[in-house]
C-alpha cells in the first residue's frame, strides 16, 4: 500500500517500531500517530457510515476524524498523540464484541 | 382577528399532544394543536428514549400495554418508525434486595399480562456478557425497546397535519377560559382559538394552566442529565438500567443503532420554566462516567461527545395527571409525565382522544386523577 | 491587592501576550492550552527531535515567532502553565478541565478565551475520502511534520492561508499542482482600499502570487469546485472545476487542501453565556465584546481569533487589550496612552480583516448549489440531499431543528466543519436569509471527553 504522507525533511530522526493491522515498521521519533501511519500507509481507518477511508482532515484536534483503534481495545486520537515504540493499532472497527469483558 | 375553531383545543405540542391531535382526526373529530415553540422541543425530545413497560408503577401497566400496541404499528399509522426498535430492556442490581424486588415485580406484572425473565450468574453473563462484575442480577423484558425522542413527536404532528389537524406553533397560549360551552384559548400575540374541549398537554407548564381553571396541582420542572458517546461498533441490544433506590445509583444507557451510545439517569438539575431550559451540571457527567464503567466496564473505552438537558415536568407524586377536570366539563388533562412518558405518549393521545370523543376510555386510569391534588 | 485567579485559555498568540502582561502587573495567571507546547497554531513548535531552523519553519514570521516563544519561556516560571489540558465544560466562575484521564475543576475571578480558530470549509462532492484535508492542516504537516498531505497537491479554497500554505510547499520541495481560487480576482481589487491598511502584507501576498507562477504553479481564481475525484479504497485521484470562464477542468492529484479561510473556537464562550451576534461581511455568529474584549458576561473576556479572525499580529494586541480589561476591573491602573495605541493598531487590523473579507467571500452562493450527493457533515456522513429534505417534508428551517432531524452536526466534530455550511444549505432551500437559520448552540464536553475519566480528588 502506497504510503499517504511525504517526507520533505528532518528524515535523520531516531526510529520508533510502531505495528498497524499487524505489519510492523518503523516511523520516526516525533511522528504523530498521524504521519506515523500515513507515512507508511494510504489510511488511517475506515469509516461507520460509508465505504470509504479515512485518513484525517485536520491535523490539529479539531475535526475528530482521525480516531483509531489500538489492539487492545483503546481509542486514540492520531494528529495529537505522539508515537511511541510498541504501538499496535487497527485500521478497522473493532468486531462487535468490543463490550464483552467475559 | 375571527378566532380559530374546532371540536378540541389541544395546548401543548409534546408528544402527549401530538399523538392526541392524530387518534382525534382519525375519530373525525377536528383538532387545533397549539404550541408556543416547534412541536417536540421539550421533555419529548430530550428524554432517554426507553420504551419500557418494566419497572413501571403497575397501575400504569394498561396504559403502557395499549401504548405498546400502538409503536408496534407506527409506520402503517404515521409512516414513521421513530426509530423504535423492540430491543428488549433490563434492569439490574448490585445487592440482594434489590433483586428480591425485582422478583417479587415480575409476580405482579405478570398479572397485567407483562411476562419478565430473571438471570443471575453464569447465565446473566452468557446472556449479557457486558455487564460488570458487581452486577447481581437482571430482569429482562423482551418486548420492551427504544425509539428516538427528536423524531417522534414531529412525525406524530406530520401525521396529524396529513389527517387535517391544525398543527400552530409559535403560538404562546396566555390565558385559557371557559366562556359558556367553550373554552377560549388566547395567544399572546392576540390571536384566540375557540373549542368545545380543550385538552392541557403542556408538560412542566400545565400547572399553570390547570391554575387559571382552580386546580394548582404540586408540579416543577427538572432537567434530566443527559449524554452520548461516539459511534461504535453495534453490539448492546438490550437498552440497560440500573435499579435501585438510591438515586446516585442510577444510570442507564442504550446503543443506537448507528452505534452512538445515550445514557443519563441520578440527580436531575434545576429547570427554568420561564426561559424553557435546563442545564447539564459537569459533576453529573462525571459521576454517570463512574457509574457506567460499574455497569458496563468496556464503556470506559468510549468518548462522551455531546451531553443535553431540558424541561421534563414532575408531579410532587412522581405520577402523571391524566384525565378530565374535577372542576370544568370539557377539560381534559395528561401532563407531567416526571421523565418517564416518552412510552406512553402514542397510548395517552389515543386513550384521550377516546375520552374526549365518546365520553369514557376503556383503560384504566383512575390514579393519575388530577382530583388527588384537591385539599 | 489580593491574589487574584485569572485564567487565561489558550497559548497562541493572544493568550500569551495577555499572560504576559498579567505577569508583568504581578499577578500568577493559569495558562491552559489543549498542545503540549505554546505557540498555538500559526507559532505551533516542531517535536524536540526536529531540527529545522525558525527560519525554515515561519519564513517571513520568524522573528515575530521567536519572540512569542522566547515571551513564553521566559515568563515560565511566573504562571501555571497547564498543557495537553482540555477545558470541556464551565459553569458560573468554575472552568472544568481533563488532562491524561483527569478531570479536575479551578474557580475565576476572570477569565480570558484565547481559543483560537479553525479553518473554515466548504464541502466539496467526495471530499470525505482520504486525502482532502484543511489548508490548514497541510501547513501543520509541513511545519509541525516536516510531510507534504500528498506527492501531489492541489489547494482549492481562499484566503491568504491557500497562498501561503501553496506557497510554503513550494519552497519545502512538495509538488504543488495547482492553487485554485474560488474567489474572483475583481474582488481583491475592489477590497484594495481596505486592504492597504496593511500594505506589508498586501505586497508580501503579491509576492506569494509570483513566487507561485514562478514556480510553475497553475493559479486560478474565480473557480468552482465540483468534485475532487478519487476512489473510496485510494481517496484522492484529482480535482473538477468550473474556471472563471465556466468551463469543466480536470486534474490530477494526490491531495487537497480545502479552506475558506478561518472560523473563531467560540464553544467556550458559548457555554460560558456569552451573547453571539451575526456578522454580516462573514456571514457566521460571533460572541459579542467590547473594544477591550469584555464579553456580554461579567469577567469572562474574549481575544484573538477565538472570537473573530482578524489574524495572528492583532490577537498580540487583543491579548494586550483584554489583560488590560482584566486589570482596569480588577482595580489595577492602567496606561491609558498605551491603551489608545493598541486600540489604533486593532483600528487598523480590522479595516484589513473587513478587507479579507471582501477580497475573498466565504462562497454562499456555490455552497447553496452543492449537488445532493455532496457530504456536508463528515462526521455522520449525512449529505445536503438528505439536510434538503428534512427541510422541505419536515418544516426545519432553523440549524438545531435541522440538526435535531437529519443528524448534521450531531458528530465527533460537533459541527466545527458543517454547520456553517449547513447553514447554507439550509437557508438556500428553504429561501430564507442565512441569518435566520440561526446558528449551531454549543453542548459540553467542548471536544470528546473519555468515559474513563476520573475526577481528581479534591
Amino acid at each position: 500500500m502506497k504510503p499517504r504522507f511525504v517526507r520533505l525533511a528532518e528524515t535523520g530522526r531516531k526510529s520508533v517500531r510502531i505495528c498497524v493491522d499487524g505489519v510492523e515498521f518503523d516511523a520516526l521519533e516525533g511522528d504523530t500517530v498521524s504521519v506515523a501511519i500515513l507515512g507508511n500507509r494510504s489510511h488511517l481507518r475506515t469509516t461507520e457510515f460509508g465505504p470509504e477511508r479515512r485518513a484525517g482532515f485536520c491535523m490539529m484536534g479539531a475535526c475528530q476524524d482521525c480516531w483509531v483503534w489500538t489492539v487492545d481495545g483503546s481509542r486514540l486520537r492520531a494528529c495529537t498523540t505522539t508515537v511511541i515504540a510498541g504501538m499496535n493499532i487497527s485500521t478497522k472497527q473493532p468486531e462487535v464484541q468490543w463490550a464483552n469483558i467475559a | 382577528m375571527k378566532p380559530m375553531n374546532a371540536d378540541v383545543l389541544i395546548v401543548g405540542g409534546g408528544i402527549m399532544g401530538t399523538a392526541a391531535a392524530f387518534f382525534l382526526r382519525r375519530r373525525g373529530r377536528s383538532a387545533i394543536l397549539l404550541e408556543r415553540g416547534l412541536v417536540g422541543q421539550q421533555a419529548s425530545a430530550v428524554n432517554f428514549g426507553a420504551v419500557r413497560r418494566l419497572g413501571r408503577f403497575l397501575p400504569q401497566l394498561p396504559l403502557a400495554t395499549r401504548s405498546r400496541e400502538i409503536w408496534a404499528k407506527l409506520p402503517e399509522l404515521i409512516g414513521h418508525d421513530s426509530e423504535f426498535l423492540a430491543s428488549g430492556l433490563m434492569r439490574v442490581c448490585y445487592r440482594e434486595e434489590e433483586a428480591d424486588i425485582f422478583e417479587s415485580y415480575g409476580t405482579d406484572a405478570a398479572h397485567y399480562g407483562l411476562a419478565l425473565d430473571m438471570y443471575r450468574g453464569q447465565a446473566m453473563r452468557a446472556k449479557f456478557p457486558f455487564l460488570g462484575p458487581e452486577v447481581l442480577a437482571a430482569q429482562y423484558s423482551a418486548t420492551c425497546g427504544h425509539a428516538n425522542p427528536r423524531l417522534a413527536a414531529p412525525a406524530f404532528s406530520r401525521a396529524a397535519a396529513r389527517e387535517g389537524a391544525q398543527i400552530v406553533e409559535n403560538t404562546d397560549i396566555v390565558r385559557v377560559e371557559k366562556d359558556g360551552d367553550s373554552f377560549r384559548a388566547t395567544s399572546a400575540d392576540g390571536r384566540s382559538f375557540r373549542a368545545p374541549n380543550l385538552l392541557i398537554t403542556a408538560g412542566a407548564w400545565a400547572g399553570q394552566l390547570s391554575a387559571q381553571f382552580g386546580e394548582p396541582v404540586p408540579i416543577n420542572g427538572q432537567g434530566p442529565q443527559m449524554g452520548v458517546t461516539e459511534p461504535m461498533p453495534y453490539g448492546i441490544v438490550p437498552v440497560i438500567n440500573v435499579g435501585s433506590d438510591k438515586l446516585e445509583e442510577i444510570i442507564y444507557f442504550r446503543q443506537v443503532k448507528r452505534g452512538n451510545i445515550v445514557f443519563g439517569g441520578g440527580r436531575r438539575s434545576t429547570a427554568y420554566l420561564d426561559e424553557r431550559r435546563a442545564k447539564v451540571e459537569p459533576e453529573n457527567t462525571l459521576t454517570q462516567f463512574q457509574r457506567l464503567r460499574r455497569l458496563a466496564p468496556a464503556l470506559a473505552r468510549l468518548n462522551l461527545i455531546r451531553v443535553w438537558s431540558g424541561v421534563e415536568g414532575y408531579l410532587s407524586d412522581e405520577l402523571p395527571v391524566i384525565g378530565t377536570s374535577r372542576k370544568v366539563s370539557g377539560l381534559f388533562y395528561a401532563f407531567g409525565f416526571c421523565g418517564h412518558g416518552f412510552q406512553l405518549g402514542p397510548g395517552v393521545g389515543d386513550a384521550m382522544a377516546e375520552w374526549i370523543d365518546t365520553g369514557s376510555t376503556s383503560t384504566p386510569l383512575q390514579p393519575f386523577d388530577i382530583g388527588r391534588f384537591l385539599s | 491587592m489580593g491574589q487574584h485567579r485569572v485564567i487565561v485559555v489558550g497559548a497562541g498568540p493572544a493568550g500569551v501576550r495577555c499572560a504576559q502582561m498579567l505577569v508583568q502587573r504581578g499577578m500568577r495567571a493559569i495558562l491552559v492550552d489543549e498542545n503540549r507546547r505554546d505557540g498555538g497554531q500559526i507559532f505551533r513548535r516542531q517535536p524536540d527531535s526536529f531540527g529545522r531552523s525558525y527560519g525554515k519553519l515561519y519564513g517571513t514570521e520568524a522573528p515575530q515567532a521567536r519572540d512569542m516563544h522566547d515571551t513564553f519561556a521566559k515568563m515560565r516560571d511566573s504562571i501555571d502553565y497547564l498543557p495537553e489540558t482540555l477545558v470541556w465544560n464551565i459553569a458560573g466562575k468554575r472552568l472544568h478541565l481533563a488532562c491524561e484521564g483527569r478531570a479536575f475543576t479551578r474557580d475565576f475571578d476572570a477569565l480570558v478565551l484565547c481559543t483560537g480558530a479553525t479553518d473554515r470549509v466548504m464541502p466539496v462532492k467526495g471530499w470525505e475520502r482520504a486525502g482532502t484535508y484543511s489548508i490548514g492542516a497541510a501547513q501543520i504537516a509541513l511545519k509541525a511534520q516536516a510531510c507534504s498531505i500528498g506527492a501531489s497537491v492541489v489547494f482549492l479554497g481562499s484566503g491568504p492561508l491557500l497562498y501561503l500554505a501553496s506557497s510554503q510547499y513550494v519552497e519545502a520541495g512538495a509538488n504543488v499542482v495547482a492553487v485554485l481560487d474560488t474567489s474572483a480576482f475583481s474582488r481583491r481589487v475592489r477590497a484594495l482600499p481596505k486592504l492597504l491598511a496593511r500594505f506589508d502584507l498586501v505586497r508580501k501576498g503579491a509576492g506569494l502570487v509570483s513566487f507561485l507562477k514562478r514556480a510553475g504553479v497553475k493559479v486560478e481564481t474565480g473557480v468552482e469546485p465540483v468534485e475532487i475525484l478519487g476512489t473510496d479504497d485510494a481517496g484522492v485521484s484529482g480535482v473538477r472545476y468550473r474556471d472563471a470562464g465556466g468551463e469543466v477542468r480536470e486534474l490530477a492529484c494526490e491531495a487537497v487542501a480545502i479552506g475558506q479561510h478561518l472560523r473563531p473556537e467560540t464553544q467556550l464562550a458559548d457555554l460560558a453565556g456569552c451573547r453571539f451576534a451575526f456578522d454580516t461581511a462573514t456571514r457566521q455568529w460571533l460572541p459579542e465584546c467590547d473594544e477591550l474584549g469584555r464579553s456580554s458576561v461579567k469577567d469572562v473576556y474574549l481575544a484573538g481569533d477565538g472570537v473573530r479572525v482578524l489574524g495572528a499580529d492583532c490577537a498580540e494586541v487583543a491579548g494586550q487589550l483584554a489583560a488590560a480589561a482584566v486589570l482596569g476591573d480588577l482595580g489595577y491602573p492602567i496606561d491609558a496612552q498605551g491603551l489608545g495605541l493598541l486600540k489604533q493598531k486593532r483600528t487598523r487590523f480590522e479595516r484589513f480583516a473587513s478587507g479579507i473579507a471582501e477580497a475573498f467571500p466565504w462562497p454562499a452562493e456555490q455552497i447553496t448549489r452543492v449537488s445532493d450527493d455532496t457530504v456536508v457533515c463528515r462526521c455522520e456522513e449525512i449529505r445536503a440531499g438528505e439536510l434538503r429534505r428534512v427541510v422541505r417534508d419536515e418544516g426545519a428551517r432553523e440549524i438545531n431543528r435541522a440538526k435535531a432531524f437529519s443528524r448534521v452536526g450531531m458528530g465527533r466534530c460537533q459541527g466545527r466543519y458543517c454547520a456553517h455550511a449547513a447553514a447554507e444549505v439550509i437557508a438556500g432551500c428553504a429561501n430564507v436569509p442565512v441569518e435566520q437559520v440561526g446558528r449551531q448552540r454549543s453542548q459540553a464536553p467542548v471536544k470528546p471527553l473519555g468515559i474513563a475519566t476520573r475526577q481528581e480528588d479534591a
